[in-house]
């Protein structure tokens, strides 16, 4: 994402914010994305006006610490268009780890689906409620249907500067950014890539018993399990969990997974699972589900998408038996997830039927060596075969 | 209900879980993943309304069951 079109406030001057509350919808190539706010305080004044587009680290708004008078002159606020791109708020060194993340705002066990079934932005909705448009009038034109901001314009009749700077249609937009990442990837990142398959029988047989005494709404996916040994893999291999930025790579400390979610229709997002290592595996589950809906409907958060230490791209139950992945920049690794497969495995002296799986990190080679992508993925391996620890 | 009713609420769900579909283009042997493309997660959440709106808890076994409008118009029915 390189830019942006401020769509919706959700602030104005004197209200008080906290750090991760949401405070504008700005509509970008990859659809609406919700911005959050980096520091607490005090909303001074607001910067950019609705149907601006921004450029990434545009100043939006200027918030006053607890106590802190307004300057004469504004200066640039540190509430920017994408936290990813923009100077670490003045409280922090430096040479601090990649950003951050707020505080993640409480997920829901069973996210719900949009209501009534609809997906449409907040952009959207907003302006859909300001003309008293029935929102389930209106036809989207976005990933898998989902009403955007120029659908509702349309039918308004209007064409607001919003509508006017869509060059082309959110599909297009979104190959565009998604050509735009990748290039960026085989431009800059010399990639390695080791493959492992391993053996999916402890995993699958700890699932079906899992999930045999849960209702639906509380079962487990496989997908689930291989976040969770991304995760932990990642954590203990640091050198797979970061950003490369202009200053070299910043490991993490904690392990942002991001989730390569296919929207219906066509397109791809990688929103990020917040310290994965700290959720359970109900948890990650949780989270996932409701990365999905939230992607699907496009209501995803500016951190989601731009704090991604590490990505898992799986290709579901059927298809190809591998996947060698782009690296997602700034990250440095991503974890190609093929679909499971029965195949014949040396069990002892035996060839026995087995379901397996073929996974293949891709690492930005400036960052690692063949031996450390190697470990990553014995770490993996070792870990899905004790299910009931992830 | 009528297996008629049945398949309109089945289909009301699928489109819910997957809002691109349109369901007067779904016809009975429409495989749910091979032709709708639903994923495992729409899937489960697929599992997850039938199971609110008709009470029904389909194991993960038997989902099979339920692969096409024409199979789970039959399961639903049976199951209800």
């Amino acid at each position: 994402m390189e830019a942006g079109t401020l769509v919706e406030w959700l602030i104005e001057p004197g209200d008080t914010v906290k750090r991760g509350d949401v405070i504008a919808v700005v509509e970008t190539q990859k659809g609406a994305i919700e911005i959050e706010i980096f520091q607490t305080g005090t909303v001074h004044h607001l910067e950019a006006e609705l149907g601006q587009k921004l450029p990434v680290g545009a100043p939006l708004a200027m918030i006053l610490d607890e106590g802190e008078k307004a300057p004469a002159a504004p200066k640039p606020a540190p509430v920017v268009v994408e936290p990813k791109a923009a100077p670490a708020p003045p409280s922090e060194e430096a040479a601090a780890p990649p950003p951050v993340p707020p505080a993640a705002p409480p997920r829901p066990a069973t996210p719900a689906l949009p209501s009534g079934g609809l997906a449409a932005s907040p952009a959207a909705r907003h302006r859909a409620a300001e003309h008293g448009i029935d929102l389930t009038t209106v036809k989207g034109s976005g990933p898998g249907g989902v009403i955007q901001l120029g659908d509702v314009e349309r039918i308004v009749g209007t064409t607001s500067e919003v509508a006017a700077a869509k060059p082309s249609s959110p599909m297009a937009e979104m190959r565009k950014a998604i050509a735009a990442a990748m290039s960026r990837a085989n431009r800059d990142i010399p990639h390695l890539y080791v493959s492992q398959t391993i053996d999916l029988k402890p995993a699958t047989e700890w699932l079906e018993k899992a999930n045999r005494d849960r209702e639906p709404a509380n079962r487990l996916l496989i997908g689930a399990l291989f976040v969770r040994a991304g995760a932990f893999a990642a954590a203990k291999v640091p050198v797979v969990n970061g950003q490369y930025h202009d200053d070299g790579f910043q490991p993490s400390k904690t392990v942002n997974a991001g989730m390569a979610v296919a929207l219906r229709g066509g397109g791809l997002v990688a929103p990020a699972i917040m310290d994965t290592e700290t959720l359970t595996l109900d948890e990650t589950m949780a989270a996932m589900r409701d990365l999905v809906t939230r992607a699907r409907a496009g209501r995803l958060r500016g951190s989601e998408m731009s704090m991604g230490t590490i990505t898992i791209s799986a290709l579901g139950e059927t298809g190809a038996e591998a996947m060698t992945g782009v690296i997602f920049p700034p990250q440095v690794a991503l974890v190609g997830i093929g679909a499971p497969k029965r195949r014949p495995w040396v069990v002892g002296d035996a060839v026995v039927p087995r379901q397996t799986v073929t996974v293949t990190l891709s690492l930005d080679h400036r960052v690692g060596d063949g031996r450390q992508a190697a470990r990553f993925l014995t770490e993996f391996e070792n870990l899905m075969q004790t299910p009931e620890a992830l | 209900m009528t297996p008629q009713q049945i398949r309109a609420a089945f289909l009301e769900e699928l489109v819910k879980v997957a809002p691109d579909i349109d369901p007067d283009t779904v016809s009975d042997d429409d495989h749910i993943q091979d032709d709708l493309e639903l994923d495992s997660m729409d899937v489960l959440n697929l599992v997850t309304a039938l199971h609110t709106r008709f009470g029904i808890d389909i194991p993960e076994s038997e989902y099979t069951q339920i692969a096409t409008p024409a199979l789970a118009t039959a399961y639903l029915s049976k199951a209800a």
